[in-house]
């Protein structure tokens, strides 16, 4: 699963595998990050103009 | 043909030597650990590395005919090396192809229990601790303290007596040797047949007994060039590391599936 | 009592009767938690699974609630990156769904393996060339963007709506929300895909086995085409059921038209693209290893071809004849019998996957093994089941999960009732949700 995990080997299998693992769990990760920091900032704010 | 470095053991069995006696069954139990329980009568829970199949002719007497065939595991090679039907779905990998010696692996201690390589497995050569193992009293003093017995909820299967391998390597590198001579490494089920009927050794080594017996075509993943030898499920590819040898041509063709009016020299092995 | 946490303009059953319900469908549920505890403590030992059988019901229920849950990747294309604005009557729902059937799964397999504290080996000591690591990964990151488009419809509860940081996270989550649907399509195609995979590479069972390109087999993407197909039926049939059980209509009938308008053509393409690879697979692929296609489904005492003819023409050809047709989808009896034609066809078709191929012999001198689940099997394959009528329960008492459904059932609002949510009569059945799963 890591590079430093002993199985790891650098050939194309592992790179695109957890390649592909990583990059979807980079945009989650960014994506929610993005959100609670923007929450807190806008909850602090007391921005209250949306409604859904 | 030139003495490849690595190996590739393999087994050859012929079924017209073998009496169905299970000593190889019994060996095998005995050598590896392999647990049972009181209650013995679900084979379909019964772990059996070595299984003896008794396989018929079907016809009426007096032609009736019967053979024993011994069963394994086959260390598939696959259709490149290590590509067995097993090793290629473990997800953790718990089974491993050893590139030196050709022998499919199965690590318990890494193994989680998925059962994926006993679905992908067509020769059923494997098999689930569906319990801990429970030794009669006194029992345990009699267990090989080679081979580790195996805890519940994992797979385990034929390993050629690797342990086996393991101490004559050992025996051959305190001796100041690298290599290992042809009955240095023989597996239990070899020793114990009475018949004589399995002989274990290197497939790659043209002065071993197995490649004087089956003769395998390198060109073709070691189909065996005798034409009295066959291998279990020769068309799906799987390359197994068993051969048997039969001069019945009903117990040869028993080996795989054909059509009904396909003859039995018409194997195209499908893959690759 | 708790009328202030379900959301305004809807009609809710009293709170005793949900209790009641919760507790019948709980006791239920706690037979089958009784019954992991059981295959946890005790072992595997406790199913009736053997060395011929080591896939049994677990996986094809796995693999079914997988495939139905694809109801919400799908709907989430549709509605997220192809702007299918309709779909926002049915969106959440789909979620919910979703997050229930693949809560499920993972649950599913934490019982089925035989080690159930390494499981974690899967991850760490992963074989990426083996499709159940693809599962494995996929799923679970597939599971956290469920999660992930769950928790804004969490976050909406009234009363956790009046934390600010929580209105805000759930707007901004919904900002974004795109980018997720995305990822988790893109998650979703593979393990999918990697479900089929998981039989389509046993090449050593011919019954299992197919050719495709490069590593995957064509299974991988008849399994993926399979599940956007039919998952949507299973959202269309779960939502049909909620709306009997509730007698409410929750969602626009514009919504469940054109996912089933979709899934319709979704069903036949896949059915005729299944018909040629069955087809090829029995003509070809089998006749090479040395067996006929009627070696798959004789000589043994279920395994028919009726089979076959039930996976594909009654539950795949008919209910795509129906979907396809505006006068089957507008047809209620028709569309409720397609869409569980549907869902019918996609579990036969897993079940055959996994335990038709554990049932067929390959050695030419080896017998069909047949198999029925212990109780300890079947009380947890209906855990889940449980497990997401209670969720279904919850969420549609006290989260706004249907926005559309203040406008299709109005409340005729007392001038002294003001803010309050308006008891509806005495009705026990009203919220007797439908399985997740």
């Amino acid at each position: 699963m890591f590079p430093f995990s002993f199985e790891w080997i650098w050939d194309m299998d592992h790179v695109v595998f957890m390649g592909g693992l990583w990059y979807a769990l980079t945009i989650l990760g960014i994506g929610m990050t993005y959100c609670i920091i923007k929450a807190a900032i806008d909850a602090c704010r007391g921005n209250d103009e949306h409604h859904h | 043909m030139k003495h490849k470095k690595a190996k590739k053991y393999g087994m050859v069995i012929n079924l017209d030597k073998c009496t169905g006696c299970g000593s190889c069954m019994v060996a095998c139990m005995a050598e590896n650990n392999v647990p049972f329980r009181k209650d013995e009568s679900d084979k379909l829970l019964s772990i059996t590395w070595m299984r003896v199949y008794k396989l018929t002719n079907g016809k009426p007497f007096p032609n009736t005919d019967i053979c024993y065939l011994p069963r394994p595991c086959m260390h598939c090679e696959g259709q490149h090396e290590g590509h067995s039907p097993c090793v290629t779905v473990c997800p953790a990998v718990a089974t491993d192809y050893n590139i030196e010696t050709g022998i499919v692996s199965q690590i318990y201690t890494r193994c989680f229990g998925c059962r994926y390589c006993m679905a992908s497995c067509p020769y059923k050569a494997r098999y689930f601790n569906w319990w801990d193992p429970v030794w009669p009293d006194g029992m345990e003093k009699y267990l090989s303290p080679n081979v580790s017995p195996r805890m519940r909820g994992v797979v385990e299967k034929c390993s050629f007596c690797f342990h086996r391998y393991q101490m004559a390597k050992e025996k051959a590198f305190m001796e100041g040797r690298r290599k290992l001579k042809e009955d240095e490494y023989q597996t239990a089920c070899t020793q114990a047949c009475p018949a004589g009927a399995i002989t274990f050794g290197d497939l790659n080594n043209p002065n071993h007994a197995v490649y004087r017996m089956v003769k395998p075509d390198p060109k073709h993943h070691g189909r065996p060039t005798n034409p009295n030898a066959f291998r279990l499920l020769e068309r799906l590819g799987t390359n197994p590391k068993v051969y048997y040898l039969s001069s019945r041509e009903w117990v040869r063709r028993v080996g795989d599936n054909y059509l009904k009016n396909e003859s039995i020299a018409k194997k195209t092995v499908h893959q690759g | 009592m708790d009328s202030a946490l379900i959301p305004r303009g809807v009609k809710r059953c009293s709170l005793w009767q949900f209790l009641l319900f919760i507790s019948v469908v709980g006791a239920v549920l706690l037979w089958g938690v009784y019954a992991m505890l059981l295959c946890w403590i005790k072992g595997l030992n406790q199913t009736n699974m053997n060395d011929y059988y080591g896939f049994a019901i677990w996986i094809w229920a796995d693999l079914a609630v997988i495939a139905v849950g694809g109801g919400a990747f799908f709907t989430g294309l549709l509605r997220y990156i192809f702007g299918k604005d309709e779909l926002k009557s049915i969106i959440n729902y789909a979620v919910l769904i979703g997050f229930i059937c693949y809560s499920s799964a993972l649950l599913i397999l934490a019982y089925d393996i035989g080690q159930p504290l390494r499981g974690w080996f899967i991850f760490w000591h992963a074989n990426v060339h083996s499709m159940l690591t693809e599962v494995a990964f996929c799923l679970s990151c597939y599971f956290g963007v469920l999660t992930i488009e769950f928790i804004p419809l969490i976050l909406e509860n009234r009363q956790i709506d009046r934390v600010p940081f929580f209105h805000h996270l759930s707007h901004n989550m919904h900002e974004i929300m795109a980018v997720f649907a995305a990822t988790g399509v893109f998650l979703s195609f593979f393990h999918q895909g990697s479900l089929g995979g998981v039989a389509g590479v046993l090449f050593g069972r011919p019954f299992a086995f197919r050719e495709g390109i490069l590593i995957w087999p064509w299974t991988f993407f008849l399994f993926t085409w399979s599940a956007a197909a039919c998952g949507p039926c299973f959202t269309i049939l779960i939502t049909k059921i909620t709306e009997t059980v509730t007698r409410k209509k929750l969602v626009k009938d514009s919504a469940i038209e054109l996912l089933a308008k979709i899934s319709g053509w979704m069903i036949l393409t896949y059915i005729i693209a299944k018909t040629i690879d069955t087809w090829y697979w029995a003509t070809v692929t089998a006749p090479s290893l040395g067996q006929t296609l009627m070696d798959f489904y004789s000589n043994n005492p279920l395994y028919g071809i009726w089979i076959l003819f039930a996976e594909i023409v009654i539950c795949g050809f008919v209910p795509a004849a129906i979907l396809i047709t505006k006068k089957g989808r507008k047809n209620s009896v028709a569309l409720w019998i397609a869409v569980i034609l549907a869902v019918v066809g996609v579990c036969i078709n897993r079940w055959v996957m996994v335990l038709q191929v554990m049932a067929v012999p390959v050695m030419s001198f080896d017998y069909w093994a047949m198999y029925f689940p212990s109780w300890q099997e079947i009380a947890t394959t209906i855990l889940p089941v449980a497990y997401g009528i209670i969720l279904v329960g919850l969420a549609h008492r006290y989260l706004p999960v249907f926005p559309d459904e203040s406008e299709l059932n109005p409340i005729e609002t007392l001038p002294a009732e003001e803010e309050e949510t308006v008891e509806p009569p005495v009705d026990l059945e009203q919220e007797l949700k439908p399985a997740g799963a």
